[in-house]
């Protein structure tokens, strides 16, 4: 069993965090407004000296005047303390969204719409190729386009639409199924991870 | 003469002088060949020809790249090259600095060490061997220059050009009043149905807008639902609570919810202190958030935005409880578990399509059916592609290629 207090802290820590299974309690309380309140005093600090410090205050101390425009930005965000001036918060939120989607668009076009054609882009000649390469050639072209029709929004899911949407449906399906059981066992071994320090790190049993 | 054949059978007693004189010719004639062998090899490796230098193109500027023809002893002769060292200098004569190595058998090579645009400059390619080194000829003078246009991105920018086109027309289309039809989207139709819940029983609705920042898409498009849903909330007199991951976020959450009481004629009810910040970090947000579900029992959750390994603790917890849960998400990998653990989920795009079909705005149903069209068009692209592909004409498929590298042979 581990001397150690920070162990023992932790540990008790994560047995409060696992009370929670049980029901609400005042021990994952303590443990919920601990962790919250650690973090977010955490991450003040940690955006002070790796973004404000580096990013703005050290560039305003070497004459970079042009760093005076996101100082002014940022100086607007806090106007929100004042009622009177708060509606100038909006000028930095409009210029945060406006960039932030314009920049995104560029990104989206090329990964989810160029690439994303180019690597559908497979022969289905079966000349030369396996038979099995054919059929994963032409089950990717059916998961893609029966995808596309079922989100497709001018039209109702009825008729021939309606069919081919099912088919995109199927095909999510399994892929969200894929995904589900992939990632579980990731979670899982989170879980493993967490036991692994209760068992070896604080109680020495394994 | 007898003098020699006296000496052979002394060297080689019991051989004839004969066999000895001719054996010791050959061993005479092969370490000559050895000696003139190491003679090569310590002989400076051929300098490397052609020397090539050209702006790297598609660029900001600051990178030159030089391609040469390898050295003669690289590709076949001594094959004693270990590599080239590509030098630099302002000036032709020198003296030039070593700013980039490269192994045996490359032919290229991009500088782009401290290079300021729109400055001379000069190249030497040194073929080095194990002992010595061979300089080309100097070459040059060349400049690295800014690029105003990635011809690289042609491709990105015509399929912007449709879309944009696209919307544009659409938008204008539903301005002049036509009439859009958008298919029924069943986790939308829910949402009225959730916070009527909601009134009926006398308890809140928690809206929790992911954990991204305000420049994400999926962002974006929850604070666009929450705005339709604060102002449903408000007609239907139900509290609202807004837990925060990000504070930009949380304070256009608190502008749109702020909003969407005043438009429903009832800005009194509204309570800043619903819509607040609680930490950026993760699970920290996720304890909490299950804690506000397990404390103020909310009739409806509603999570909607960009998630990541929070998805299943946050849509657990709430099943438990007994809420009814719509979430919708374009990350992936969480959706199969808000599929298994809420009422209805927004898959992918029917997150975007979520503010146009509440709000039933021109300017937001134009966009979607922008975004339609842009569907077909892909559609399209995929068929036009296959079948080009059928009769092995591979141009069509390059067309998407990033960077397009027709533009750049």
């Amino acid at each position: 069993m581990s001397l150690e207090f920070s162990t023992w802290l932790a540990a008790l820590l994560t047995l409060c965090i696992f009370s929670f299974l049980y029901k609400d309690n005042p021990f994952y309380k303590f443990a919920e407004h601990l962790f919250v309140g650690i973090s977010a005093g955490y991450w003040l600090c940690y955006n002070y000296w790796n973004m404000v410090k580096p990013n703005l205050i050290d560039n305003l101390c070497e004459h970079e005047w042009r760093y005076l425009l996101p100082a002014v930005l940022s100086a607007f965000m806090l106007m929100r303390l004042v009622p009177k001036i708060g509606w100038l918060s909006r000028w930095p939120i409009a210029f945060m969204v406006g960039s932030g989607a314009g920049l995104m668009i560029i990104t989206y076009l090329q990964t989810n719409f160029l690439q994303q054609i180019r690597n559908t882009l497979v022969s289905l000649d079966p000349a030369g190729q396996p038979w099995y390469v054919v059929f994963d050639s032409l089950l990717l072209f059916a998961g893609v386009v029966s995808g596309l029709v079922y989100f497709f929004f001018s039209k109702a899911h009825t008729g021939v639409t309606g069919g081919v949407a099912r088919v995109g449906v199927v095909f999510l399906m399994v892929c969200f199924g894929a995904s589900f059981g992939y990632t579980v066992m990731a979670r899982i071994s989170l879980l493993i991870g967490r036991m692994y320090f209760l068992m070896h790190e604080w109680l020495g049993l394994v | 003469m007898p003098r020699l054949r006296s000496n052979l059978r002394l060297l080689s007693p019991g051989l004839s002088p004969a066999f000895v004189f001719s054996f010791l010719i050959v061993l005479f004639a092969l370490c000559g060949t050895a000696y003139s062998q190491v003679e090569a090899f310590d002989a400076p490796p051929a300098p490397a020809t052609n020397v090539v230098l050209k702006d790297a193109p598609d660029d900001e500027g600051g990178a030159i790249t030089i391609y040469w023809t390898l050295s003669a002893d690289d590709a076949g002769g001594a094959m004693d090259v270990v590599g080239y060292e590509i030098r630099r200098s302002e000036v032709p004569h020198g003296p030039f600095e070593t700013v980039k190595s490269v192994p045996r058998g490359s032919s290229e090579a991009a500088d782009e060490t401290d290079l300021e645009n729109d400055v001379n400059y000069f190249y030497q390619v040194v073929v080095k061997d194990v002992s010595s080194e061979t300089p080309s000829a100097v070459a040059g003078p060349i400049q690295a220059k800014v690029q105003w246009f990635n011809l690289g991105r042609l491709n990105t920018l015509i399929v912007t050009s449709i879309y944009i086109g696209l919307l544009l027309y659409f938008i204008l289309h539903a301005k002049k009043g036509t009439n859009l039809f958008i298919r029924r989207i069943a986790g939308l139709d829910a949402l009225d149905e959730a916070v009527g819940r909601a009134t009926e029983m006398g308890k809140p609705i928690l809206y929790v807008p992911g954990i991204s920042t305000i420049s994400d898409v999926a962002t974006i498009a929850s604070i666009n639902i929450l705005s339709g849903v604060a102002r449903t909330v408000a007609e239907y007199d139900t509290r609202i609570i807004v837990p925060n991951y990000d504070p930009i976020v949380m304070t256009v959450a608190q502008e749109v919810v702020r909003e969407g009481f005043l438009a429903a004629g009832k800005p009194d009810a509204y309570n800043e202190q619903d819509v607040f910040y609680v930490t950026t970090n993760q699970f920290a947000f996720v304890a909490a958030v299950d804690g506000i579900m397990v404390r103020e029992r909310p009739a409806t959750n509603l999570f909607i935005g960009m998630f990541f390994a929070e998805s299943l603790i946050l849509a657990e917890t709430g099943a438990s409880t007994g809420a009814i849960q719509i979430a919708g998400t374009d990350a992936v990998a969480q959706l199969p578990f808000f599929i298994a653990a809420c009422d209805y989920t927004l898959i992918g795009e029917e997150l975007y399509a979520a503010s146009a079909y509440l709000s039933r705005a021109p300017l937001l149903m134009g966009s979607l059916k922008g975004q339609d069209w842009m569907k077909i068009f892909l559609i399209g692209c995929i068929l036009i592609g296959i079948v080009t592909l059928l009769f092995d004409y591979e141009g069509f498929k390059n067309l998407f290629e990033t960077p397009l590298m027709i533009f750049r042979q």
